[in-house]
């Protein structure tokens, strides 16, 4: 399929609304084509930038009020006593409605953050230099860290894996310095993020559990004062043994 | 209220007027309430709201005069011209600030600004936001690609613009 084609949907694939039998010739298609790369990352970009321009406006306190007070505040004059039971089963509805969006945002904001990962992995992979430190080597990776991040970790022996290391890079969540590790099993990309447990660094993290966000699998707990993100397109199976592999080093 | 703020920004951003975007909330929260029977359980609230307040603005003065013009603009259905080579340094787009983003967004048509709004602001999923706007999930999909693409072309001429000032 030519550039064009794909070019229709790349706006689709930075919504993670591309259909799923297309998603992976499309994946390809991106690490092939450095012009197509390009404009996902430039639309990821200006999606992130319109996300935080768009919230703009609030409404003043007095008008919040005004209307709340029309449509809950004030019951009519005279209310048939038949109409009681049907009028405090709507207002109920409406309760356990808007609780419901309340319970229901939570959870998308908790989603949005952890969606920053997926941003950062996709703009990584997007790079034509995804890593500064091209690696296999771990003797060679996490030394190049020391003095660039204010911490230190262990990174896994990959012997007897299908694991393999392709480097590493300092990457920024919320002003926070952290290590990016690159790992590839057979032609997926795996990113490892590595950051200080603080609470500035505002992303909340799945304790140990897989979670699906934007069509990748990601899986992240906290750990000895660092804070673990392991995200990619591999299957769970896959995910896990890679976060068990970081687990086992971090405990070495 | 949880959705009163998403749905001001909204009305805000539609109709670029404090007292009209105003009024649309309310008409849109005495329309709730008033036609609540009409909202079935299961479907999704929040753009049932969302096509409410729409709605309301499409029968609006300013929305009915908006509209119009859009769909003049809309029938140049011209092809997307081809990307434009870039290096990665001049699409990451980090110079821009809020205020030209803000302008660009303002200037788009209103056909392209509400279903950025919804997606972008919002975070609808594509089926949200064709419920919300009554348009098939195709006619979102295109409207998205092409608004992304107007506002990015909108900045890189004031990019130039101001580039001629200097």
């Amino acid at each position: 399929m030519s550039c064009e084609r794909w070019e229709e949907k790349i706006s689709a694939y930075i919504d993670s609304e591309v259909p799923a039998d297309e998603i992976d010739a499309l994946d390809a298609h991106l690490q092939s084509c450095a012009h197509c790369a390009t404009e996902a990352f430039a639309q990821l970009k200006m999606k992130q930038l319109v996300s935080n321009t768009g919230k703009r406006y609030l409404p003043s306190r007095e008008f919040r009020e005004k209307v709340r007070r029309k449509t809950f505040g004030r019951a009519p004059a005279r209310v048939a006593w038949r109409w009681w039971p049907a009028a405090a089963l709507a207002v109920a509805m409406l309760i356990a409605i808007f609780i419901g969006i309340d319970y229901r945002r939570a959870l998308i904001e908790s989603d949005r953050k952890l969606a920053e990962i997926a941003d950062l992995h996709v703009t990584a992979l997007a790079s034509a230099a995804p890593v500064d430190v091209v690696s296999s080597d771990r003797h060679t990776v996490k030394p190049w860290f020391e003095g660039r991040i204010p911490f230190s970790f262990n990174l896994p022996e990959l012997q007897n894996t299908q694991f393999i290391l392709l480097g590493g890079r300092v990457t920024y969540v919320n002003q926070l310095p952290g290590a990016h590790l690159l790992y590839q099993i057979r032609k997926h990309r795996i990113s490892v993020y590595i950051f200080q447990d603080r609470p500035e660094l505002g992303l909340p993290h799945t304790d140990g559990k897989v979670i699906n966000t934007k069509s990748f699998h990601l899986e992240s707990w906290a750990d000895a004062g660092l804070r673990y993100y392991v995200i990619g397109d591999v299957g769970s199976e896959d995910l896990e043994s890679l976060c068990h592999l970081l687990r086992s080093a971090a405990r070495s | 209220m949880p959705l009163f703020d998403s749905l001001y920004n909204f009305a805000m951003w539609l109709a670029r007027n404090r007292d009209e975007a105003e009024d649309l909330v309310q008409e849109t929260y005495a329309k709730a309430l008033k036609g609540f029977s009409s909202f079935q359980p299961g479907t999704n609230f929040r753009a049932w709201m969302f096509r409410i307040l729409r709605n309301a603005f499409l029968n609006s003065r300013t929305g009915l005069k908006m509209s119009h013009s859009a769909h003049l603009e809309l029938e140049d259905d011209s092809p997307l011209m081809p990307v434009a080579e870039h290096t990665p340094e001049s699409i990451l787009l980090r110079q821009i600030n809020h205020e030209a983003l803000y302008r660009a967004i303002e200037q788009l048509p209103i056909v392209f600004r509400e279903v950025l709004i919804l997606r972008d602001v919002e975070e609808m999923n594509y089926q949200e936001v064709a419920e919300a706007l009554s348009i098939p999930i195709g006619t979102v999909m295109s409207r998205l690609s092409r608004a992304r693409r107007l506002l990015r072309d909108m900045l890189q001429d004031r990019g130039k613009e101001s580039k001629h000032v200097v």
